[in-house]
């Protein structure tokens, strides 16, 4: 902020000074940002990580490899099988074209990378990307210093660490990116009313309706923030030109999108939306009404139109409603309806509540994910008031709605950390302003009178008109004194929840005052000298903890990449790779053509890394198809040979971790298999695979649970390691040692037991009479094949 | 098949020498007057490679004086062979020195049933009543059949092995000898030609005289041999040079047990079956806590692979196309390097899998430069893998950007042309040399040279391309500031 009394040289001089240092923090944030997330790198290796990006991966490979239009209009047979999915027409396609093109470009110039290079690296890239235009938002808030801020935070916050690692080739990598600059264009355009930037707007939009589901976050929350700014009027034209063409042209966009097409317009996610649309015109045009009529004519028409205008909307609104409530979800997707009704989905889908990452998270992960941020919020909201602007009501509502989202959902922390950035960078520029601010003016004078002086001049400049009649000036300097370092440190939480409420009411008051009289905005706050000069240590100690944290969780808590564990013994570094292993045999020394079958995690990396059909992936998007598998896995062997059978699947693998301890192995997620599959197959139920409401698989287990395939396929001559049976993830002696598979062959078993896969053994000829036992092999495959061919009811 | 392409690339390469050959073979199998006095062929069937030493004395007992002698093949011999070397000895018991000597395909209509000849040039024509000693060792693969060709996990593999008790020559043979030597004395059958006698793990047959040329009398031997049978079917082997001091290689496996196929059920544990040898592993040097794996039965399956790496090198890695393989020991000392790998998964028969190991070397030890001003590679050929066959080696040499005229010298016939590959920010691309060999066995772990030009001016394109580029950024950003492109501006000095 330069000075209006300086030279004008000297000004500009300071100003591209202040430029030139900021694009170099920005690159060192960029840097930063990219640089923590190569924990996973340097720790394992260049690899992609988990399940879904896995099949990132693979689709980028098709793209490049095959083209955009055979991408579009891409068939998978090798999955689902026999269903297939259409790929093309299922995918968010932004993060694999973004993928795609980095890829071309760098290949273009002759720069061979592989194709899992740029993957890998795709979400580094788009995390400094994202510190970038946290940085471009929070300055179309705030200003450059909580800018530079929140964009710093956000480089290294851990939530969004935790989802764009080097190797996590997500959608959400990409599309917080897109989240926040779309946020970013929408404020720019709020403020500068430009329809340059509402075009930009639009087609940001466009980038992350491509990229990730979740930009019905957008489509709604922008909606809400104008229906804000109407009803607290703040209507004004550049409203106008920041929602409706947004609105239009990025419906339009959307619905090009294959996996959007008419969801864009029909389902009750977008529906807001239309309806901000439509309320946006009619106050337009009573704006513009107002304008030309004269107060009386004004009053007769208004009274005209109201109750036109009431009974038409009625009547529209009626119409919607029952058409909405004729679907019987409402017109809301089953995710949606989640995160509305959290109990909805472990009520009636259990697909969606089986996967962790959609369970409400705990106290602990907030702190885990967002860590001092949650403390810095609230100071951030209380700054957001002062004053309140178009632009900071809009991140006010923004961290209100990812608050909640993020106590539904543990997955939609991630939407919160972005709003937490801003708001704590908010907050930590604000506060370093006032307290460098008082140390600055006092400095000075600290040379020339005595010290004493402080708090009187602290009360002199100190009074805000607001406050004034309220409280004594005496009262108001402690209680801010206070405040502020108290936001920024406070680990007691005590404390702050009683400041956090003073707060709240005096920064709503504020910000009531300050909205009428902007002029007055330019208020002097300073404190005492030693008081800030304490405060920004401890705010410096605080951001030095923040950044320890999130180193830590870069390197230790998020860099696995859960394809390869390591544990650490008294001989060092033991590195379990089954699963590649597993991956890489089934590849080798299988057919191509064979059918895999396992419960549905493990279809992604089945696909992508070995290459082959199979059942059931990731993608759950038929419920009976998953629930047929889990139906198999839960019956006895010869059902379950019948029934894989008739998938035409050659081969079964399970996971099993009882050798080495590995925890989240099939028997451990067993139960969902036996839910989901008493869903859809009422004979399989709970109750005959708990004895007394309790899972076991020692002695005490029930037999149905001792004869279902799983319990076969997992401890399948187990007894032969230690000569016991010891599980190491149970804690306990498996119930059934001794037995041999009839309809199953076990082919491979990784070094540490943890993948293990088995052949289904062809079915035996009839035997007509005793004489013809014994048959050439090749006859005997071919009947196989025409029997499949008949009996397969998926044909 | 292999042995018409081989022959055709040694057509191209000497082209004139062969010609030669052929004037003189006409001359010289019309009127050969040559006989073997003895021979004793030794057939080390130790590996899974067949290594066969074979030692001729051979006489003139004609009149014109003949410069080189014949050495036959039947047809699936010649298939299989992969390398033939032949030596001859000079000097006395004492000092004795074994010569080289040179080897070549002739073409034969006249020999019976399609067999193959080779000849072997001798240091000087042997004169009238004249003899020589001429040792040959030729390298044949896949000549192992195992059989049964399916056996389960716990049982011994067998194999067989298919020859001739008597050694087929043009040539009249006096007295002759075959020794087969096979791994252990574990032999379920032989063929008996008598006279034939079998002591420990090597099998007799002869001694036989006075032979017509071309007899041939089929043995089959079947014996336990419980090698891995490693074969790499594909051999990609990249060499790029780099002047700026670094020799990258990375070799691309597509490697298969090649005994006899597994079948039935897989166990990790073997006690269950009662069946295992205690066979050095070592990896119990590594004892991991949580290994409960038994020691790998002896059913020819196999864990570790050795890879002899030049010395001084760096930068290893041993990875396929889904990330890292964990499973790697390099051991380096000043004479070599040894990589130790261990494939995802033990190696049953008939299991495949891929795999590629990158190494950088300093460039010091590979590159030099010859008296002409020319550059040349000294590098070896064939695969590092110990006692591994390869059926399709490809060595790519990739020449620096800029380099012209590349010449390889091989001391054995390879088929050779040139590509183009592109690497970081090439323009024009760079000259790849790429050979190719079918059969490659251990034998033909031998240097060879190619030889380029090369200005050293385009080890600075690349820099100097980049310095450019940013210069350019920087410039134009310049021009962007200072030029101001505004329709508006003549609108806003108007107002």
């Amino acid at each position: 902020m330069a000075d209006p009394s300086e030279a004008k040289g000297e000004g500009s001089l300071r100003k591209a000074f202040g430029g030139v240092l900021g694009v170099f923090i920005l690159l060192l944030i960029g840097t930063l940002a990219f640089s923590i997330r190569l924990f996973s790198v340097i720790k394992y290796e260049s690899v992609i990580h988990e399940f879904d990006p896995y099949f990132n991966y693979r689709v980028t490979q098709f793209l490049t490899k095959n083209g955009i239009y055979d991408f579009w209009n891409w068939f998978d047979d090798r999955t689902w099988y026999p269903l297939g999915r259409v790929i093309g027409g299922t995918v968010y396609p932004g993060l694999t074209l973004t993928a795609g093109s980095i890829w071309w470009l760098l290949n273009n110039l002759n720069i061979p990378l592989s194709v899992e290079t740029v993957c890998v690296f795709t979400a580094p890239i788009f995390s400094a990307n994202a510190a970038w235009a946290t940085y471009l938002l929070t300055k179309e808030v705030k200003g450059t210093g909580a800018g530079l801020t929140a964009a710093a935070l956000l480089a290294m916050v851990p939530s969004y660490i935790s989802r764009s690692v080097a190797g996590s080739y997500d959608n959400e990598a990409v599309a917080i990116f897109a989240l926040i600059f779309t946020f970013y264009l929408y404020i720019k355009t709020l403020n500068t009313g430009s329809l340059f930037y509402a075009t930009l707007n639009a087609l940001s939009y466009f980038y992350m309706v491509c990229s990730w589901g979740g930009y019905t976050f957008i489509i709604n929350l922008i909606p809400m923030h104008v229906l804000l700014c109407i009803v607290t009027g703040r209507y004004s034209s550049r409203l106008y030109i920041a929602y409706a063409p947004l609105v239009v042209l990025g419906t339009l966009l959307a619905s090009l999108v294959p996996v959007v097409g008419f969801n864009a317009v029909m389902t009750s996610e977008h529906f807001a939306s239309f309806l901000v649309f439509i309320i946006l015109h009619v106050v337009a045009f009573v704006y513009y009404i107002k304008g030309i009529l004269s107060p009386k004519m004004f009053k007769v028409a208004m009274t005209l139109v109201v109750t036109i205008g009431i009974a038409v909307c009625s009547a529209v609104l009626a119409i919607l409603i029952a058409l909405v409530a004729s679907s019987p979800t409402k017109g809301w997707s089953g995710r949606s309806l989640s995160l509305l009704d959290p109990t909805y989905a472990s009520k009636y889908i259990p697909i969606i509540a089986s996967v962790s990452e959609h369970q409400p998270p705990t106290w602990p992960s907030y702190f885990m994910d967002i860590n001092v941020l949650a403390f810095l919020v609230p100071a951030g909201i209380v700054a957001c008031f002062l004053p309140l602007s178009d632009a900071s009501s809009f991140v006010i509502l923004y961290i209100a709605t990812s608050v909640y989202f993020s106590g539904v959902m543990v997955r939609l922390m991630l939407v919160l950390a972005p709003a937490a950035c801003i708001m704590s960078g908010i907050a930590l520029s604000e506060a370093f302003d006032a307290f460098t601010r008082s140390i600055k003016f006092q400095l000075p004078k600290l040379f020339e009178a005595s010290p004493s002086d402080a708090g009187d001049t602290n009360r002199g400049t100190q009074d805000e008109p607001t406050k004034v009649d309220n409280n004594t000036p005496t009262e108001k300097t402690e209680a801010t004194v206070k405040e502020r370092p108290s936001e920024k440190h406070r680990k007691k939480e005590k404390k702050k929840l009683e400041k956090g409420k003073e707060i709240k009411e005096k920064g709503k008051e504020n910000a009531d005052k300050v909205s009428n009289k902007p002029l007055n905005a330019k208020k002097l706050l300073v404190l005492p000298l030693e008081a800030s000069a304490v405060a920004i240590l401890l705010l410096i100690i605080l951001g030095a903890f923040y950044v320890v944290h999130c180193v830590w969780a870069a390197a230790e808590a998020y860099s696995a990449p859960s394809i390869v564990l390591t544990s650490h013994s008294h001989d060092g570094l033991h590195v379990f790779d089954d699963f590649r292993e597993a991956y890489a045999w089934l590849k080798h020394n299988t057919d191509v053509d064979d059918k895999v079958a396992s419960w549905w995690d493990y279809g992604y990396q089945t696909t992508a890394m070995a290459n082959r059909t199979v059942i059931v992936d990731n993608n759950t998007w038929n419920n009976t198809h998953i629930a047929t598998v889990g139906t198999a896995m839960s019956s006895p062997e010869k059902p379950a040979w019948d029934i894989f059978n008739s998938l035409d699947v050659k081969y079964v693998l399970v996971v099993f971790g009882g050798l080495v301890g590995y925890s989240s192995d099939d028997i451990n997620k067993f139960l969902w298999m036996v839910r989901i599959g008493g869903g859809v197959f009422p004979h399989i139920r709970e109750p005959d695979y708990l004895r007394d409401g309790q899972y076991r698989i020692d002695a005490h287990a029930t037999p149905t649970m001792l004869n279902c395939l799983m319990y076969k396929l997992s401890y399948y001559r187990f007894v032969e390691t230690d000569g016991k049976g010891f599980d190491r993830v149970r804690g306990t002696e498996i119930g059934k040692k001794h037995f041999r598979l009839t309809h199953f062959e076990e082919v491979f078993t990784t070094h540490h037991w943890m993948v293990r896969i088995y052949k289904l053994k062809s079915p035996k000829n009839r035997i007509r009479g005793k004489s013809k036992k014994k048959t050439n092999p090749k006859t005997t495959s071919k009947i196989n094949s025409n029997k499949n061919v008949k009996k397969n009811p998926w044909q | 098949m292999g042995r018409r392409t081989r022959s055709a690339a040694a057509m191209a390469i000497v082209p004139l020498l062969l010609l030669s050959f052929f004037h003189l073979l006409q001359f010289v199998s019309s009127t050969q007057e040559i006989r073997v006095l003895s021979a004793e062929k030794r057939i080390d069937l130790t590996s899974p490679i067949a290594r066969v030493f074979l030692t001729l004395k051979v006489e003139n007992y004609g009149a014109p004086e003949v410069p080189e002698i014949l050495i036959a093949f039947s047809p699936t011999e010649s298939e299989h062979l992969a390398i033939l070397k032949a030596s001859t000895v000079e000097g006395k018991r004492k000092k004795k020195t074994y010569v080289p000597l040179s080897v070549s395909p002739v073409s034969s209509p006249d020999a019976p049933n399609g067999a193959q000849l080779y000849s072997v040039t001798l240091r000087s024509p042997l004169q009238s009543g004249e003899t020589t000693t001429v040792e040959a060792l030729y390298v044949l693969t896949h000549s192992l059949e195992p059989f049964p060709t399916e056996i389960s996990q716990s049982e011994p593999q067998l194999v067989y092995y298919r020859d001739s008790a008597t050694i087929l020559s043009p040539y009249t043979i006096v007295e002759q000898t075959v020794y087969i030597k096979t791994p252990s004395s574990k032999v379920e059958s032989y063929t008996k030609v008598e006279p034939t006698a079998r002591s420990g793990s090597e099998t007799r047959y002869g001694p036989y005289h006075d032979r017509l040329p071309y007899s041939f009398s089929p043995v089959i031997v079947h014996f336990e041999n419980n090698n891995p049978f490693a074969v790499v079917e594909e051999l990609v082997r990249e060499i790029e040079i780099s002047h700026w001091g670094n020799l990258q290689i990375r070799d691309h496996y597509r490697l298969k047990h090649a005994g006899a196929r597994h079948k039935g059920v897989f166990s990790r544990t073997i006690a269950a079956l009662g069946y295992f040898y205690w066979v050095y592993d070592t990896y119990a040097k590594h004892p991991c806590r949580l290994d409960y794996q038994f020691r790998q039965s002896l059913s020819a399956s196999f864990k570790t692979l050795l890879a002899m790496l030049p010395p001084r090198v760096h930068s290893v890695y041993y990875r396929d196309d889904i990330g890292n393989i964990s499973s790697s020991h390099l051991r380096i000392n000043s004479q070599k390097s040894e990589l130790e790998i261990e494939p995802r998964y033990p190696l049953f028969g008939g299991w495949k899998a891929t795999f590629t190991i990158g190494y950088g070397l300093p460039l010091q030890d590979f590159l030099f430069e010859s008296s002409d001003g020319r550059r040349y590679l000294n590098f070896s050929f064939g695969c590092p893998l110990i006692e591994t066959v390869v059926d399709d080696l490809t060595v790519k040499v990739i020449l620096p950007e800029g380099s012209r005229n590349p010449t390889a010298a091989v001391p054995f016939p390879v088929n050779q042309h040139l590509e183009m590959t592109y690497s970081y920010l090439d323009v024009v691309g760079r000259t790849t040399l790429v050979l190719q060999k079918r059969n490659v066995v251990p034998e033909h772990n031998y240097p060879f040279q190619v030889y380029y030009d090369f200005n050293p001016i385009f080890m600075l394109a690349e820099p100097l391309m980049l310095v450019s580029s940013v210069f350019l950024f920087f410039v134009a950003y310049i021009a962007y500031v200072h030029i101001d492109l505004s329709i508006r501006r003549p609108l806003k000095t108007n107002s």
